[in-house]
């Protein structure tokens, strides 16, 4: 924090798009990135006539992202209407709920700065439709209306104003997002649009009133919602110190110049004129409905990482970093039962694996490969059919061109050395040239074995079985 | 020929099953009745007598096999959506716009093999009770052409009146079924909340809308309600209830049936002549069994008002889609975003459209939602415990329609507040969501119609059938007063 006598004060409004197969209000289909207007009816284009219906699947979704972040479950609930014209909203009405939400009063467990526990409360989520999109057309210079998003269904996770600093927010949505994809209701892809996030930020001094806050939008990573949030702090904790009073205001992200701008396209203090959608009956969840959807909730990371510690014998460290991201938690469990080796697969999956996507800059669900070939890679180092340092090789081409471990490595010659007299041969060769090692050998210095054992790993470009070089140089050695 | 249009439906389909006629007779026959008399009465919007002509072949070929009511043919007002047809609201924003689907209960009017003659005239977007608000044309009553026809389902009454259509659809959000079929002496029906799809219905006030037939006589009107009842599940306001042959309910005995008069209903505003004819119709079911009582149902008063703040908020949010930028009008000069949309809605709005729009958007908006829309909800609730409570007592309860009979076309244009009082009778049954019915009870003075109303608990039409049967059968107002109607 730039001036330690200011505490930051953030809460998030996030907008996940549900993977359900149609869309909230038809049965248009979600996919994305179809070709403009190819996705829609008379009821998403707003047609003159045409009625919402209600998709089940939404509120099931809804309320098992409320479960899952210990919200309750409200059992009577309704749609509203939200007025504003645009030319992205067909009825000039998004349907949203106002003040009967599905779910209130929830929390997140994240880390403080600190690396303690602290609890994010959520206020609210509650559901909603998407809007459409403009594309800027070239040829006229004018805007065209998409309207395949227009009634994809949304969940807007409202946090309270419990995040303190960048650092808090990254975690806090990165929990987020792991959640939703445990429980499988979003693929949360930011890059495709399908998890976004306002961001409110205000400053003030410890004991005093909260400060009044900017709502920023337009943040398309989580690294950017990080600067973000770093440049209002510095930005009005400066006006604080200057004098200059901040005014409540939506700022648009400018990731390329780095700082916020006001919006300017928004007309001042909207009047949404709520009211409750009446082409729409009020949503009434029974206890069973609410229950069955709680005990069929797919296993949370916190569980899944006792288990990892607990039966696994995993280190805290690891079991973390796996459940993290469902996708390589989903990737360990699976390659682990087809090895029977975890602790290897989770030294793969924290290691190398971890190192390359941080190098591609790739999230865990783009690992281009299959758990199963994960697994038969650590069968094969298990069984000596090649070394661990072949190993690495595998795992590059992996990335590069994905196949089955044992075509990589017979098509690449990989195949480890085990016949005792090809190694003998290598060894012989090695010692032949190296006098002065052995000398070194026998005058005490250990360090001389590697260095042999690094020469035959070259002849071999590292094919020899390692464990058989060394106990044929120690024989060969100590003659 | 020209007597083909004086029969009534169930007529017509005992001419058609005993082979005394084709359906392409009775659609030629209309074709030419429309041809003659649209000039006149100017009921239609868009005429597609052509289409139906086909069709009405297409079904002769197939025989009676085809459905008890194929080969018949219906007029719909234009704010239902008719796939491939203009469906204008008789708005200059809906001038050219030319549906991409079907209304639910077109499709049931398909499934019959039902063909329609046409598209009816309206108020804009069912805004009015005179039909004058169409920016398409003037409707004229067709038992006095300068009188108004009644709205907002002016058109389709007047083409029943007229002979023009063997039947119709109209729609009803706060009396444009009852009103008009009154001021045409036809007989309408808005059936209750729920019970008709509102799918493919151009939304004016979605908690009050519901689409109804406007017939000749009342078994035309349950026939027609047999077709489009139902649950629809592209509604989430249609009801999952039992389907029933509302014809059943057409029995001349009403020995025992309970009827309330409200006497709220007959009080100040309500011509003499209106209250005389009503409290006849009361004496004719007396004679006939009927437990008559007077009973207090004090809800008038408060109904105008509530329901011009529900359904203006309602139009006000469902009127939106219009922005000139999908499709409808848009207006040729506009410098940005915001000139597109309010020179678009400016130009093409006629003024009842957008003081309702004005209305709603006020009484929605933020520091006046509570006083206003908040308030009238909870109205709302009490009128329905008001109805509830009669209902507990009596199977159906009598009133008029309107506080008078057809008025002269221009006589109300510029009193929007004198327009909206044609309304206090009819406006309280679409609050309660109850269905209601226009009977016609006798004419007055001038020679024009009167309309009783009879009105039942939700999803009771069987009772308002009974009742307006036996009434019918008994004084057959159609035979009566057949001398009376000029044109």
């Amino acid at each position: 924090m730039a001036n330690s006598d200011y505490e930051t004060v953030i809460g998030l409004e996030v907008h996940a798009e549900l993977s359900t197969k149609t869309k909230i209000f038809c049965s248009c289909p979600t996919t994305f990135g179809s070709d403009p207007n190819t996705h829609v009816c008379p009821v998403c284009t707003a047609m003159p006539g045409a009625l919402p219906k209600l998709n089940e699947r939404v509120v099931e979704f809804a309320v098992k992202a409320g479960l899952a972040t210990h919200c309750e479950i409200s059992q009577d609930s309704k749609n509203d209407r939200k007025n504003y014209f645009y030319p992205d909203l067909p009825k000039s009405y998004q349907i949203s709920q106002f003040d009967k939400p599905l779910c209130n009063h929830g929390y997140i467990e994240i880390e403080d700065d600190n690396g303690n526990p602290k609890k994010v409360r959520i206020l609210r989520i509650h559901i909603e439709e998407d809007a459409g999109k403009l594309n800027h057309d070239e040829f006229s210079g004018g805007s065209l209306v998409d309207l395949n998003r227009a009634g994809v269904p949304l969940i807007e996770i409202v946090s309270e104003p419990d995040i303190n600093s960048s650092g808090e927010a990254d975690r806090y949505l990165k929990k987020l997002k792991s959640i939703l994809q445990y429980i499988d209701v979003s693929d949360c892809k930011m890059e495709e649009g399908s998890l976004r996030a306002d961001v409110n930020v205000s400053v003030h001094k410890p004991g005093t009133p909260f400060g009044i806050r900017h709502e920023m939008k337009n943040m398309n990573s989580f690294k950017s919602i990080q600067r973000a949030i770093d440049y209002e702090e510095d930005a009005q904790i400066n006006d604080n110190e200057n004098g200059i009073p901040v005014v409540q205001e939506t700022m648009r992200w400018d990731d390329i110049a780095g700082r916020t701008f006001p919006m300017r396209d928004k007309e001042d203090a909207q009047d949404y004129r709520y009211f409750p959608e009446p082409d729409l009956v009020a949503i009434r969840l029974s206890d069973e409905y609410i229950k069955n959807i709680q005990e069929n909730l797919p296993e949370m990371p916190e569980s899944r990482k006792r288990r990892y510690i607990e039966e696994l014998g995993l280190s805290e460290h690891d079991a973390n970093m796996l459940t993290a991201s469902k996708s390589l938690s989903d990737m360990f469990e699976a390659a682990g039962k087809a090895c029977n080796n975890y602790k290897q697969v989770c030294n793969w999956l924290t290691s190398d694996i971890a190192r390359i996507l941080n190098e591609k800059e790739l999230e865990p669900e783009q690992i281009p490969f299959t758990a199963e070939q994960l697994g038969e890679l650590v069968s094969l180092i298990d069984d000596g059919t090649i070394s661990s340092k072949i190993g690495k090789q595998v795992v590059t081409e992996l990335f590069e061109n994905p196949d089955s471990p044992k075509k990589i490595i017979e098509k690449n010659g990989w195949v480890q050395i085990s016949d005792e007299g090809e190694i003998k041969k290598v060894v012989e060769e090695v010692l032949a040239n190296n006098p002065q090692s052995i000398a070194d050998f026998k005058a005490g210095k250990d360090k001389a074995l590697g260095f042999l054992v690094g020469q035959a790993m070259k002849a071999t470009k590292g094919k020899a079985n390692p464990q058989m070089l060394n106990e044929l140089f120690l024989t060969e050695l100590k003659k | 020929m020209e007597d083909i249009t004086k029969l009534t439906v169930h007529e017509l389909v005992e001419k058609l099953d005993a082979k005394e006629l084709t359906s392409e007779e009775i659609v030629s026959a209309y074709a030419k009745r429309i041809e003659d008399k649209e000039k006149d009465v100017g009921a239609f919007v868009t005429v597609t007598t052509d289409k139906a002509l086909e069709k009405a072949k297409e079904v002769d070929k197939e025989g009676r096999e085809a459905g008890s009511l194929a080969g018949i043919p219906i007029g719909i007002k234009d704010n239902l959506n008719t796939l491939g047809d203009k469906t204008t609201c008789s708005s200059k924003m809906l001038e050219n716009y030319v549906s991409p689907y079907n209304a639910t209960v077109v499709e049931k009017l398909n499934d019959e093999k039902i063909m329609s003659l046409g598209k009816l005239n309206m108020d804009e977007f069912a805004m009015g009770s005179s039909t004058e608000n169409s920016a398409i044309k003037i409707t004229h009553n067709p038992w006095d052409l300068n009188r108004v026809p009644g709205g907002s389902s002016g058109g389709s009454a007047a083409a029943v009146a007229a002979d023009m259509v063997p039947w119709a659809l109209g729609s009803d959000t706060g009396g444009s079924i009852r009103e008009p079929s009154s001021f045409c002496g036809v007989v309408g029906l808005k059936p209750t909340y729920g019970l008709v799809s509102r799918y493919g219905l151009v939304a004016f006030a979605s908690s009050l809308d519901q689409i109804g037939p406007i017939t000749k006589d009342v078994r035309d009107n349950a026939m027609l309600l047999n077709v489009i009842a139902g649950h629809d599940d592209k509604d989430s306001t249609s009801y999952d209830v039992e389907k029933k042959d509302y014809t059943e309910a057409l029995k001349t005995d009403v020995k025992g049936l309970k009827i309330g008069v409200p006497k709220q209903f007959f009080g100040e505003g309500i011509n003499e002549e209106v209250k005389a004819k009503i409290k006849e119709a009361i004496e004719v079911y007396k004679e006939m069994g009927a437990e008559v009582e007077e009973c207090d149902l004090d809800v008038a008063k408060y109904s105008l008002a509530t329901y011009y703040i529900i359904a203006c908020a309602e139009a006000s949010s469902n009127l939106g889609r219009f922005d000139g930028i999908r499709y409808g009008y848009r207006a040729k000069n506009f410098k940005n975003l915001k000139e597109l949309y309010v020179n678009s809605r400016t130009e093409a709005f006629g003024p009842e459209v957008k003081r309702r729009i004005i209305l709603g958007t006020y009484v929605l908006s933020s520091g006046y939602y509570d006083a206003y829309y908040k308030k009238a909800q909870k109205v709302r609730t009490y009128v329905k415990e008001q109805f509830d409570k009669c209902f507990a007592k009596y199977d159906v309860l009598i009133t008029p329609v309107a506080p008078d009979t057809a008025f002269k076309i221009g006589e109300k244009v510029d009193d929007p507040m004198s327009m909206y009082l044609a309304d206090i009778c009819t406006v309280s049954i679409n609050i309660a969501s109850i269905p209601g019915m226009s009977l016609p009870c006798g004419v007055d003075s001038k020679g024009m119609p009167i309309g009783m109303q009879i009105l039942a608990d939700r999803f009771n039409e069987e009772k308002i059938y009974n009742a307006a049967y036996a009434y019918e059968q008994k004084t057959k107002f159609r035979d009566s007063h057949a001398a009376e109607f000029k044109n």
